[in-house]
């Protein structure tokens, strides 16, 4: 581990730059804060972040612009969007260009210190992969991968089409293994309920008492709700992929939707 | 008041009149004058031959004092003025005032002018030219005057006297003037008394026309003041109701017919505003409210966390902490309005789709203790249907009917059956085109709810546009201008103008003109131009025959809906659970089934129950 972790947070409200470098202070991160993504830019060029906390409506380069920009420039910094403006696309189409969680304002202390961490860790599971594959290391594999005709929203929730229509929605062992702590609750919602796709389906309390939230991969009606998970917790680490599933749905808007998930089958985190 | 159209009217009326009048009194008068002037001159003339035979003999025998006295006695006759009888020269040889007697005349004189204008005395002069009008003083009566040459003659110049040599042609003039003023008198009375008539006339048609306009048009006018000023402040419930069965009562219902219109196209706008506008208002305030938002959660959020020690200050913030989630969560939920999904269609089996339902719902039904009988037929085909999709509508169909429930529950029977149906009445029309191509379907004008087909119309002076039912042969059109019932209608594209009206052919039923309009790869769809002509024909449809459809019907025991309700059920918003409900859904599930190329319907009795009917398309491949 890295021994002081800086992050960048770029938002054109001073009132959100202070909040999260006031928020980081508790766990001794350090902020450096950009009015603009182009002073922003002028800070990460000049040194390394483990981090950038990003809005996305912003005079001049918006998130996604920046996300585009690190993207073509090869610089593999995690980035968490954050913005007012919290519609389903915005999410959807973040985490789809490369954001590896998508933060809605307003948010609260536990959710921005639980995705951070969870970014954090995500970004250090990911460069030791990546080393370990550079080695030709076969064999340390940090993580299982979702199968390969699962589709997931960003890094975090898996969806998989059943023959008769409905999708089996779930948690990829990567996102589980960003959550540092021991699960201690899950909320899940009941059946017939709606869930909609880049919206929190289902939280994650652990014992460091942050909240981890997964966004729905999907948007739809929830058919099915899986007791077994209720009854044992750690089912979900166990099996992940089949036994560990949340819920079962019936699909809104399928088609429309589908265009926002990364087939497990890619290469890309 | 001289802007009124009353005054107007009676105004030109009364002008009309008096050259009417004038010019018949001015005739008139004129061809009594020229009658009695003639009847004058005839009776003066014969008067005036009578005095020259009766003083003929006298003359011949030169007795002049015979002359004389007859001259006289026929002078003191009333209306005659004056005879006498002149030689010659001019002088005045006996006259009926004998103090004239002697006196020369001189040959200008009006008497004598028409013979002696010219140089040589005229022997011969017709008749109209021996008359004259005169006035002796310019303030007296008019006179008539005739003048009879007496001619020589063989007894004459013959006669012992010898007074006249045989040469002579002319011997002298008689001359009687008679006085006109009876016939004057008589003109005048006719004159007054056309023109008291004719100020009678022009009153009494003045007041007629009086009570006319203000019974035709001013009342009827008023009215319609009344109602566009009513409008215009807003009522546009207003109506003016019947008036008249003329031009201005047409003008009414014609007004009635477009602020009925217009409010319905207000209610129409009006809602799909509120949607459109509480999107807008959801966007701007989640963007204005949710920085601020995010300053308060995260500082008082912070603050939390390090007042765990201070159990009083640590119950206030978790209150601050818990309102600002709450006031994130109503942002997110403007947000998360109004979404809408595409329909991804597989073949399916209807009968697992409303188990499935049925599943979702059965512990909610038991909890109000709802009974669900299902009356599944086994063996239905396979439909090409969005599953998820057509569940949410049998789950939204069983909740709303458990919902429906008076009292103390009650029972649902939800079946299927495999039935088929003539495309007459059936099959809707989804694309039309006038003959260069124009679409004619109109999605702002549904009819029960769905695209309409919009056609220019030209009916009795009047144009304006026609909704066609996009049903075949149901007929519900809606027509934007008022036309008689059985009126022939000019129909054509409201985009080119081209005439949609097939000269070749003629209404079966009625033998009145056909319309047609091109449905795109099936053919077209003809009918009867009548104004409720219920002839319509779709060749290619005919020849496909009837058709299969999977009927699925839910009946419920509940309270039913109102009769006034159930025009407005499936309309969005529509809604009588408070607010509870969004009244989205009877909306979503016609969106749905409409959609699925299927069609819904609903019959209710209060306090009976409720039952929706869907019809699906076994083989849907033509209602794409």
């Amino acid at each position: 581990m890295k021994d002081v972790v800086h992050i960048l947070a770029i938002d054109d409200e001073q009132v959100i730059l202070d909040s999260i470098v006031k928020l980081c202070s508790l766990e001794n991160w350090q902020v450096d804060t950009a009015i603009d993504t182009e002073s922003g830019l002028e800070k990460l060029s000049n040194k390394t972040y483990q981090l950038i906390i990003s809005d996305i409506m912003m005079p001049g380069m918006d998130g996604f612009g920046l996300l585009e920009y690190l993207r073509e420039k090869e610089i593999s910094v995690p980035v968490i969007i954050t913005t007012g403006f919290s519609t389903v696309e915005n999410a959807v189409k973040a985490l789809y260009t490369g954001a590896v969680d998508f933060l809605p304002k307003p948010f609260t202390l536990e959710e921005l210190l639980s995705s951070v961490s969870r970014a954090l860790q995500y970004s250090t599971i990911r460069d030791r992969q990546k080393a370990a594959m550079l080695k030709n290391d076969t064999e340390t594999l940090l993580y299982i991968p979702c199968p390969a005709k699962y589709r997931r929203l960003g890094y975090g929730g898996w969806a998989f089409l059943e023959a008769d229509g409905s999708v089996k929605i779930g948690l990829t062992d990567l996102f589980l293994r960003t959550i540092q702590s021991t699960i201690k609750h899950i909320d899940l919602l009941s059946a017939d309920n709606e869930i909609v796709q880049g919206n929190s389906c289902f939280q994650i309390e652990t014992d460091d008492e942050l909240t981890h939230s997964l966004l729905a991969p999907l948007s739809g009606r929830i058919l099915k709700v899986n007791e077994q998970i209720l009854a044992d917790i750690t089912l979900i680490e166990k099996d992940p992929y089949f036994n560990g599933w949340f819920y079962t749905i019936v699909p809104a808007n399928l088609e429309f939707e589908l265009k926002y998930l990364i087939p497990c089958s890619s290469e890309n985190l | 008041m001289i802007n009124k159209i009353s005054f107007k009217i009676i105004f030109s009326a009364t002008v009309a009149i008096i050259i009417i009048i004038g010019a018949f009194a001015f005739f008139n008068v004129r061809f009594l004058e020229r009658t009695l002037v003639s009847e004058i001159k005839r009776h003066a003339s014969q008067q005036s031959e009578t005095i020259k035979s009766s003083v003929r003999s006298a003359m011949l025998a030169n007795n002049r004092s015979d002359i004389s006295a007859i001259i006289k006695t026929i002078g003191k006759q009333q209306c005659i003025q004056e005879v006498r009888i002149l030689n010659k020269e001019g002088e005045i040889n006996y006259a009926s005032d004998s103090s004239k007697i002697g006196e020369m005349l001189d040959k200008k004189a009006e008497a004598c002018y028409n013979c002696h204008a010219t140089g040589v005395p005229l022997e011969k002069l017709d008749m109209k030219d021996r008359t004259r009008i005169f006035r002796l003083h310019p303030d007296s009566a008019r006179t008539f005057g005739v003048i009879n040459p007496i001619y020589n003659e063989p007894s004459c110049w013959n006669s012992s006297c010898h007074v006249h040599p045989r040469e002579q042609k002319v011997l002298g003039v008689l001359d009687l003037t008679v006085c006109l003023k009876t016939m004057d008198d008589e003109l005048q009375n006719a004159k007054i008394s056309m023109v008291v008539f004719a100020l009678f006339a022009i009153g009494l048609l003045g007041f007629v026309l009086w009570i006319v306009v203000h019974l035709w048009v001013d009342k009827p006018v008023k009215k319609l003041v009344q109602a566009t000023r009513e409008v215009a402040s807003g009522n546009l419930n207003y109506t003016i109701g019947h008036l008249n069965n003329d031009e201005l009562g047409a003008l009414a219902r014609s007004f009635d017919n477009m602020t009925r219109k217009t409010a319905e196209a207000r209610q129409q706008l009006f809602q799909s505003d509120k949607m459109a506008s509480l999107g807008r208002l959801a966007a701007g305030v989640a963007h204005e409210i949710n920085n601020p938002l995010t300053g308060i959660l995260t500082y008082s959020s912070f603050l939390l966390k390090r007042a765990k020690s201070q159990p009083e200050l640590k119950n206030d913030l978790e209150v601050i902490v818990h309102e600002t989630k709450r006031s994130r969560e109503i942002v997110k939920g403007l947000l998360d309005f109004a979404r809408q999904s595409v329909p991804k269609k597989n073949k399916a089996n209807i009968r697992n789709i409303i188990e499935r339902a049925a599943s979702v719902v059965e512990h909610q039904l038991n909890i109000s203790k709802v009974t669900l009988e299902k009356e599944l037929a086994p063996d239905l085909p396979q439909v090409l249907i969005d599953a998820n999709q057509m569940q949410q509508v049998f789950t939204n169909l069983i909740v709303n009917a458990s919902h429906a429930m008076c009292a103390g529950g009650g029972s649902i029977r939800i079946s299927t059956k495999l039935i088929s149906l003539k495309p007459y009445g059936t099959a809707q029309i989804k694309q039309a085109l006038c003959p260069k191509g124009h679409n004619l379907m109109d999605p702002d004008v549904k009819i029960r709810g769905m695209a309409s087909i919009k056609l220019r119309a030209k009916s009795g002076g009047s144009e304006g546009f026609i909704h066609l039912d996009p049903i075949y042969g149901k007929n519900r059109h809606k027509y934007g201008i008022l036309i008689d019932d059985k009126a022939e209608i000019e129909l054509s594209c409201p985009k080119c103008q081209t005439s949609l009206i097939d000269s070749r052919k003629r209404c079966p039923q009625c033998g009145a003109p056909v319309y047609f309009i091109e449905i795109p790869g099936k053919g077209r769809i003809e009918g009867c131009v009548t104004k409720g002509g219920e002839w319509q024909h779709w060749k290619i449809k005919e020849e496909e025959g009837a058709k299969e459809y999977i009927e699925i019907k839910t009946a419920d025991t509940g309270c039913g809906i109102p009769p006034e309700n159930l025009n407005k059920i499936f309309e969005p918003f529509f809604t009588t659970k408070g607010q509870k409900g969004t009244g989205l859904g009877l909306s979503v599930i016609w969106g749905i089934i409409d959609n699925h190329g299927g069609s819904i319907h609903v019959e209710s009795e209060i306090n009976v129950g409720t039952v929706f009917t869907i019809h699906l398309p076994v083989d849907d491949s033509d209602t794409e």
